[in-house]
């Protein structure tokens, strides 16, 4: 659980290297997000005067369901601690929870961008979280069970076979992981313009060690859904609950390999791609949420047959 | 009296005051004044600037169809002018920052705050004939009412590094239903400062009204205060500006077709844009000794010449574009998400652009076919074939398109002006003459008009620069309306109207 926390930081500044990198700047060095995140813990909190407990209380709530939504998606190895309590619909909440505890933040303070980012957020949540909801289920179909360890023992052993429906799953899935992370096309994690900004806007107010731990989760979310990802699509060389030593070598080596690909993916596809308007955000998430539905209903289809 | 539309009759029955330049002068009275206004109304003729003295104002007229421009003065004897903007809007804001300077009054104005005093300053009206006591007045911003509509509020001070100005948006849910901005935050003095000054130290101050379009400025102040002296300056200094002029285009429009693009969040295009404005930048600071040249253009000529190795690196610069250029084009114009955002964004329709009579690409994306290099054919232009392009979209992608195509014919000019530029000295002495004049330059936002009066020891008495986005600014309001509040920046970004030039 530790390992996931301290892993974040790494995969923003590999993302952000990558980007610097294929538009030939220098870029950040790799260890940036940890200097910036001892800095802001070592700043003091400049608190709105019209601040509520909810603002403050914030961050904190938001971190640790982030967390432990973190803490539900296998890694390198199957083996989990919460594996027998929680499942994948259970992230869904955490990860929701966490969100509507941004959005109040956002609003608590009244000022209008956090209300815009906090509106735009809602916004793009009412769709993602349907789509979400579709995949998991047409995950659970096939797997027959919704735990994400047993997502993968089943991806990985030999009768999962070409399915279609993986395939729309997969697409569904980094559509929905685009717009919940606040990535370009649907947000711009870099940019200055207040006016355009989502997840950003929400957090403007924040400082200091508040900062610090939103920016932190916001990192958690990103690794989590790349996990996700990884775990359920290409989960190969992940280590069994009880395996060796070696095992989970391997497993870990597996991951961080295949961590690095998304991340460069993930990089390409931002630099290849200009932001859309914001009321093309629900056409594209209804594309994923579409994709995620013809999936499940593929399954149907199919075991009809 | 039946109406003249031609500018040069009307100008001809008027007695003259003796020469402004190659450009007429003509004191005249209410009526006149009033026909003046009925003509700008019904759009025979075109604001080209308005502007005051301590008991005068001056109104500069532009007759596009001939390509005239003249001044008429109106002696304000009450310390007050009947209201041009009454009539004909686009002189709101410039009434506004008369009575702010110099404390005339314009009769019957449909709108009375202040404009760049923003009760900061040590004194009040600054400029007028004898001093008054600090006037403070509160502002309030136009109001919009209706159920479910919210206010935001952004600047002076933005997340950005960009210039101060406060932007106030009525929105409805994510659509702006009213923007009102408030500019003078980078509001300088001048104006003041210029009253009184050498030649020399007017020169560095118009090439610090705005930092990006530091030549143009240089060198309409220069063109004037020449005019002002009747001094012909050596055919070489013309050409050697018009190298200038063309080099700050090229750098500026780099600049901003990639912000553009950044602002749609592409930021490839960005990074290849100013690599391109780099390369350019580090020309200039090769040939001319400053990377925008600075203080490089002088009333009389220019400050130093280009040899045959700078030549070469000029046409090392240019063969760098041609290459680079078409593929950013088609990067451009292939990168779907982005024309998604561009296309059909921010609007301006040609009958505001030629009520505003918005000069640069902003009026030549809406169909407005002026540019002051053409229309007046200063030199060098004279002897230079370009081409002005015009679309009459006015969205976004137009003005992205109206720079790229002049991006073309500015590299086109360089090549013209590197092959044909004739040889000679670049200076010449001025003499230290009273006289007044006139000089209207293209810079890359568009027209800027200088007009000058110098006093009998050569020193300036009274100097007024009007940037081009004096009639841009009122535009982008109408343009956002109707928008949404995250398509703002993109327009904004393709408007790039200046506030420190505007401020002054």
């Amino acid at each position: 659980m530790l390992l996931v926390v301290l892993l974040a930081p790494l995969i923003t500044g590999l993302i952000r290297k990558m980007k610097a990198r294929l538009l030939r700047r220098q870029g950040p060095p790799l260890l940036q997000p940890y200097r910036d995140l001892s800095r802001l813990l070592h700043k003091e909190v400049v608190l709105a005067e019209n601040a509520s407990w909810l603002f403050r209380a914030a961050p904190y709530l938001i971190f640790a369901t982030t967390w432990v939504a973190a803490a539900l998606v296998p890694t390198f190895a199957r083996g989990l601690l919460f594996s027998w309590t929680a499942d994948l619909i259970a992230l869904v909440a955490l990860l929701g929870s966490a969100r509507f505890l941004l959005a109040l933040a956002g609003m608590d303070i009244g000022t209008s961008f956090g209300g815009i980012g906090s509106s735009r957020e809602v916004m793009i949540a009412s769709l993602a979280e349907p789509a979400m909801i579709m995949i998991i289920f047409s995950l659970a179909l096939l797997a027959g069970t919704t735990q994400l360890s047993g997502i993968a023992q089943y991806m990985v052993s030999p009768d999962v076979g070409l399915r279609v429906t993986l395939g729309l799953a997969l697409v569904s899935l980094i559509m929905v992981g685009i717009a919940e992370n606040a990535r370009i096309p649907v947000d711009n994690p870099a940019t200055h313009l207040e006016l355009t900004m989502v997840h950003e806007a929400m957090i403007l107010e924040y400082s200091g060690r508040h900062l610090a731990l939103i920016e932190l989760a916001a990192s958690l979310k990103l690794l989590v859904y790349l996990s996700l990802i990884v775990c359920v699509f290409l989960p190969w060389g992940i280590a069994p609950a009880a395996g060796a030593g070696i095992d989970f070598a391997i497993g870990a080596a597996a991951f961080a390999a295949k961590l690095t690909v998304a991340c460069f993916g993930l990089a390409i596809f931002e630099t290849a791609i200009a932001k859309m308007r914001v009321f093309r955000v629900p056409t594209f998430l209804g594309a994923a949420l579409m994709l995620g539905l013809l999936g499940a209903l593929l399954l149907f289809v199919s075991r009809g047959l | 009296m039946a109406e003249p539309h031609k500018l040069a009759e009307f100008i001809a029955t008027r007695s003259s005051t003796g020469g402004h330049g190659r450009y007429p002068r003509v004191e005249i009275d209410v009526s006149s004044w009033q026909i003046a206004i009925g003509q700008l109304e019904s759009q025979n003729w075109i604001l080209f600037g308005l502007w005051g003295e301590r008991d005068s104002v001056n109104m500069a007229l532009l007759d596009e169809s001939a390509s005239d421009v003249a001044i008429v003065t109106l002696p304000c004897v009450e310390g007050s002018f009947p209201s041009v903007a009454k009539r004909h809007s686009p002189a709101s804001r410039l009434e506004r920052a008369i009575r702010d300077l110099f404390g005339l009054e314009a009769e019957g104005a449909p709108d009375v705050r202040p404009w760049l005093d923003h009760g900061c300053w040590d004194v009040s009206q600054p400029l007028r004939k004898a001093g008054i006591e600090k006037i403070v007045q509160p502002y309030r911003f136009l109001s919009a009412e209706g159920e479910s509509l919210h206010q935001i509020a952004v600047g002076p001070i933005h997340a950005g590094i960009i210039e101060p100005g406060h932007f106030r948006f009525h929105a409805n849910g994510e659509t702006i239903v009213r923007l009102e901005a408030r500019l003078g935050y980078a509001h300088k003095g001048t104006e003041s400062l210029m009253r009184g000054s050498s030649l020399e130290r007017g020169a560095k101050l118009a090439g610090r009204v705005s930092g990006d379009s530091t030549v143009a400025y240089a060198a309409a102040f220069a063109r004037a205060t020449e005019a002002a002296n009747a001094v012909d300056v050596p055919v070489r200094a013309h050409w050697l500006r018009a190298l200038m002029a063309e080099l700050e285009r090229l750098a500026n429009h780099f600049g901003d077709i990639g912000a553009i693009c950044n602002d749609a969040s592409f930021s490839l295009m960005h990074a290849h844009c100013s690599v391109l404005r780099e390369r350019v930048l580090r020309a200039a600071d090769f040939c001319f000794g400053h990377r925008l040249m600075r203080d490089c253009i002088v009333p009389g000529g220019v400050s130093s010449d280009v040899d045959a190795t700078r030549v070469g690196m000029l046409r090392a610069l240019l063969a760098e574009i041609g290459r680079q250029f078409p593929a950013l084009i088609e990067l451009y114009d292939n990168t779907a998400s982005l024309q998604d955002r561009t296309v059909s964004t921010g609007i301006l329709k040609p009958e505001l652009a030629r009520q505003f009579g918005a000069g640069g690409f902003v009026g030549r994306a809406s169909g407005r076919n002026f540019d002051a290099r053409k229309a007046f054919a200063y030199p060098p232009y004279d002897q230079l074939s370009f081409e002005v392009p015009v679309l009459s979209e006015g969205d976004v992608n137009a003005r992205v398109w109206i720079r790229i195509r002049e991006v073309q014919q500015s590299v086109s000019l360089i090549e013209q002006i590197l092959a044909q530029m004739p040889a000679g000295p670049i200076r010449s002495q001025l003499p230290n003459a009273s006289g007044e004049g006139l000089a209207i330059v293209e810079g890359f936002r568009g027209d800027i008009l200088v007009s000058v009066r110098l006093a009998e020891d050569g020193t300036i008495e009274r100097c007024h620069l009007r940037d081009p986005s004096w009639f841009q600014w009122p535009l982008l309001e109408a343009v956002i309306e109707g928008n949404i509040v995250a398509d703002f920046p993109l327009c904004n970004k393709s408007f790039n109207c200046s506030y420190s030039g505007h401020d002054l």
